[in-house]
């Protein structure tokens, strides 16, 4: 190719057909290809909490069956986790950023890469087709024996889309693995990388081990459901609470899969907004992985009023707080690292501070229910909901659209109106508390979850919340007109509009289809906001590249 | 090296970056497999220990003589993956072949034997599921009578060993069908003479899976066949 | 640069003595299995099960000749399984050790 194509090529405009999609292995057409199917399905979970939530206006049954009710929050979880939450940021800001922050041309697999986005597609649509034949009504956790032996057999199909769509998140998993361990620049040394690396690198770990367990028990209530072997089933000595064990073994980890990547995300933008170095960055680093490890530890604390043994709850009890210490590392060394900063409160910078303190708020409420007695309390109510959706909407969702806002001009070329970007973050902060806080006191009060109709003293707590959650969904709405008018007819995005460090912005924007113009080298750690940074780090460059 | 460079795909820098990762990624798909079967053996575990009279008296239904004689089998065919993949390190094109023909003639043998057990165990009703049909007999299997083996729902636990029994052997089989196909992939790509001193890492690859379904059924063997044998 | 990446091709006879080695195990575990060693049988039966799979992993499948990475990633694997084995077998082992009330 000639030296003037080669400055204005780039991966969106090298060719147009479908094809040229549909077969690609370009790991940022494949980030944008999961990117449009992911917010397909956080539409179809949203529109499932929307109607139920209306539903939820009032305490007797307005328009809705309880069968019906059923069905739509099982939709609502098991779309936003499985389909939306596990691939949101690995498969779309990971793919998309990973190879470039590394300095690699592409992932290490490309051609596993695009396979991954089929493999997950049709999984998403065995799920699909399970709510289109009637729907699932066991809840996200597919508990047994209620999936396994009298539920409607739709469960059949949404448990192999599960069982699909895991493989690929451990193709995306282990691609990242060894991408990260065999593809990186010559001179970035471990210690380089930025923390979204890392973050990712933890939640490799997490997909590469965790995975395969519930694709294992997902299988077996399918095949207990079609052969009736009684895997699960207490009539025939099967033991349901082994199936919770299998479950939690890898849905507990999950969890983490969700938000490691968010934090990653949560260090890049607060570097950049604050022009600093994250304050304690290798213990940043550490915390990532010692949250993945010990994530694994800790399962139990979901079954504590099943008919687990108590003093196994004790040691789940225990394991479980040992999480929250590189949790608040994080967050401490977050707020130590603005401290000082020179601090923009540009729209991704908004989105990263409300995950802070949404994510601290929903980690902080998990210790009450890693504590025994709280937890027989408040089990199945409205508590967890709250809690779970803190750090899952307002941590995780919110370090997505973080991320989406701050890497939207790498990505796309273009600018969006920064102040509406600005508007929308308090909308969206305002509508999700408005939604979730209301949750906590009503399920402290004492009203279970998963029930479409309740006493009338929790009906103003209600419609609070259910009018949070039209103002979070207007907020939502705001954001895809924006950024799809940005598409359109946005202003051209330099290479670097933020002022970022960090090497995916000193290519052009959108990038190349081989990530770089010529192939980087890079001479000091992630983060040289300030030339301190960058000086000391020249002094330090040692260290091998492909470890 | 010329014949090396032909198959360095363009985003790898050099063949060392691109075998290590393909190694690597190789071990971490390894193990993802480890816990999917983990998940398997996990359950089994539990229910032995819940059970052990039950699994006892199941596994005593099981034939020694096939399980051992399909071990060796699957060992021989081992070592003849290994044999092969040596083969590709020396750059020996029709070794290669040789070996990986054998190693699928040996795969072939251990699915025939549990063709023929699955059979039996079909004929003599003891497949999971509403057909399946257990009566402890007291007398001519020398079944202890105990608290356990009493219990009303003693065939249901037996059943519940033969569940873990075909979903175990059932995904290890089905694992070794993919080993085949990905064999009978290689022995193209050989005959069309892909393969060099320099680059055999589909022939390394396949061998360690290889090798991973042969370690699985060493734990099986002796999980399944050998509970209760004095 | 082919000096180092040249990877190491081991001699023949080790992967006949590995497999010599394989075959007697099994004959070990066949014939151990016919004594009643209470509920040291499975105990047995699973070490030998573990020699043999440990030697496969190092000879047949060249990780005693691998990076250290590789060497890291099998034993996750399995340290992981036992982890998850570990923590159930915590549940259901310890589940009579209360008393459980009689139904009212």
């Amino acid at each position: 190719m000639s030296e003037n194509a080669a400055k204005t090529e780039n991966y969106l405009n090298v060719k147009h057909t479908v094809a040229s999609w549909l077969f690609t292995v370009d790991h940022k057409r494949i980030g944008v290809m999961y990117l449009a199917t992911i917010l397909l399905f956080f539409f179809l979970g949203g529109v499932a909490a929307v109607l139920f939530r209306i539903e939820l206006m009032t305490p007797t049954e307005m328009f809705m069956a309880s069968e019906t009710y059923n069905r739509l929050f099982t939709m609502h979880g098991i779309t936003m986790i499985f389909f939306f939450l596990i691939p949101s940021i690995p498969a779309v800001l990971g793919n998309f950023l990973l190879p470039i922050m590394l300095g690699a041309r592409d992932l290490a697999f490309p051609r596993l890469n695009l396979a991954s986005w089929y493999v997950f597609t049709f999984g998403g649509l065995l799920g699909l087709g399970a709510i289109i034949f009637g729907g699932v009504d066991t809840g996200w956790t597919f508990y047994t024996p209620y999936s396994s032996t009298y539920a409607n057999s739709n469960v059949i199909l949404a448990a192999l889309g599960i069982f699909v769509s895991g493989f690929a998140s451990i193709m995306t998993g282990l691609n990242f693995i060894v991408t990260i361990h065999k593809m990186r620049a010559p001179g970035l040394t471990w210690f380089r990388l930025p923390l979204f690396v890392w973050a990712h690198y933890a939640t490799s770990i997490i997909i590469v081990l965790g995975t395969p367990v519930i694709a294992i028990t997902i299988l077996l209530v399918a095949v207990e459901r079609i052969f009736s072997v009684g895997i699960f089933d207490p009539a025939l000595g099967g033991d349901p609470v082994l199936f919770q064990h299998l479950f939690w073994f890898y849905s507990h980890p999950a969890v983490y899969i969700m938000i490691l990547p968010g934090m990653g995300v949560v260090s890049e933008i607060i570097a950049c907004f604050s022009r600093k170095r994250i304050f304690g960055y290798h213990i940043v680093a550490m915390s990532s992985l010692a949250i993945a490890i010990l994530g694994f530890f800790v399962w139990g604390h979901h079954m504590f009023v099943s008919s687990q043994s108590m003093y196994a709850g004790m040691i789940f009890s225990i394991l479980s707080f040992l999480v929250a210490i590189p949790s608040a590392i994080k967050v401490f060394n977050w707020v130590a690292t603005l401290y000082g900063g020179s601090i923009k409160l540009d729209t991704p910078m908004l989105y990263a501070l409300g995950f802070i303190g949404l994510f601290t708020i929903g980690g902080l409420t998990g210790l009450f229910l890693a504590t025994m007695a709280v937890n027989v309390h408040v089990h199945d109510t409205y508590f967890i909901v709250a809690h779970f959706h803190y750090v899952m909407v307002g941590g995780m969702v919110m370090a997505f659209f973080g991320g989406l806002h701050f890497w939207w001009p790498k990505i796309t070329g273009k600018l969006f109106p920064e102040m509406l970007g600005r508007i929308t973050a308090i909308i969206i902060f305002i509508g999700f508390n408005l939604t979730f806080f209301p949750q906590f006191i009503v399920g402290y009060l004492g009203m279970p979850r998963r029930y479409h109709v309740y006493p009338e003293e929790f009906q103003l707590l209600h419609v609070m919340s259910t009018g949070g959650a039209a103002v979070l969904a207007l907020g939502y709405m705001l954001m895809g007109v924006y950024l799809l008018y940005s598409l359109i007819l946005g202003p051209k995005a330099s290479s670097n509009p933020w002022k970022a460090a960090g090497l995916e912005w000193t290519t052009p924007s959108p990038p190349p289809t081989e990530n770089f113009l010529e192939p980087p080298v890079v001479k000091h750690e992630a983060y040289a906001y300030t030339e301190e940074d960058t000086y000391r780090d020249d002094a330090e460059t040692k260290g091998d590249t492909h470890g | 090296m010329a014949d090396g460079q032909s198959h360095l795909a363009h985003h790898f820098d050099s063949m060392e970056q691109q075998r290590e990762s393909s190694s690597l990624g190789m071990w971490l798909f390894l193990a993802q497999e480890v816990m999917f079967f983990g998940g398997l053996f996990v359950a089994y575990a539990i229910y032995r220990f819940k059970y052990p009279e039950a699994f006892a008296v199941a596994s005593g239904y099981l034939s020694v003589g096939w399980g051992a004689f399909n071990t060796v089998v699957l060992i021989c065919s081992s070592l003849t993956m290994a044999l092969a993949v040596r083969a590709a390190q020396l750059g020996d094109k029709k070794k290669i072949i040789q070996y990986i023909v054998a190693t699928m003639l040996l795969a072939c043998v251990f699915l025939g034997v549990k063709g023929v057990e699955y059979t039996e165990k079909y004929h003599h009703d003891l497949v999971p599921g509403p057909a399946f049909q257990y009566v402890p007999d007291f007398d001519a299997y020398t079944v202890p009578v105990t608290a356990e083996t009493a219990h009303p729902n003693f065939a249901g636990h037996v059943q519940l060993f033969y569940s873990f029994y075909f979903v175990m052997t059932g995904m290890h089989a089905l694992h070794m069908v993919i080993g085949l196909g990905l064999m009978i992939w290689l022995i193209v790509k050989a005959l069309r003479g892909r393969f060099s001193r320099e680059y055999y890492a589909p022939v390394e690859m396949t061998g360690l899976y290889w090798h991973f379904v042969d370690i699985v059924w060493i734990f099986l063997f002796p999980l399944l066949y050998l509970v209760w044998r004095h | 640069m082919s000096d180092h990446a040249e990877p190491h091709i081991a001699p023949l006879k080790t992967y006949l003595n590995v497999f010599a080695a394989l075959m007697v195990l099994t004959v070990l575990t066949v014939w151990v299995a016919l004594f009643d060693l209470g509920p040291f049988n499975v105990v047995v039966a699973v070490t030998i099960a573990t020699v043999k799979a440990y030697i496969v992993i190092l000879y047949f499948m060249h990780v005693k000749y691998s990076a250290k990475i590789i060497w890291l990633t099998a034993a996750a694997g399995f340290v992981w399984f036992i982890l998850m084995l570990a923590l159930t077998l915590a549940d259901f082992a310890t589940r009579g050790w209360l008393p459980i009330p009689e139904p009212w």
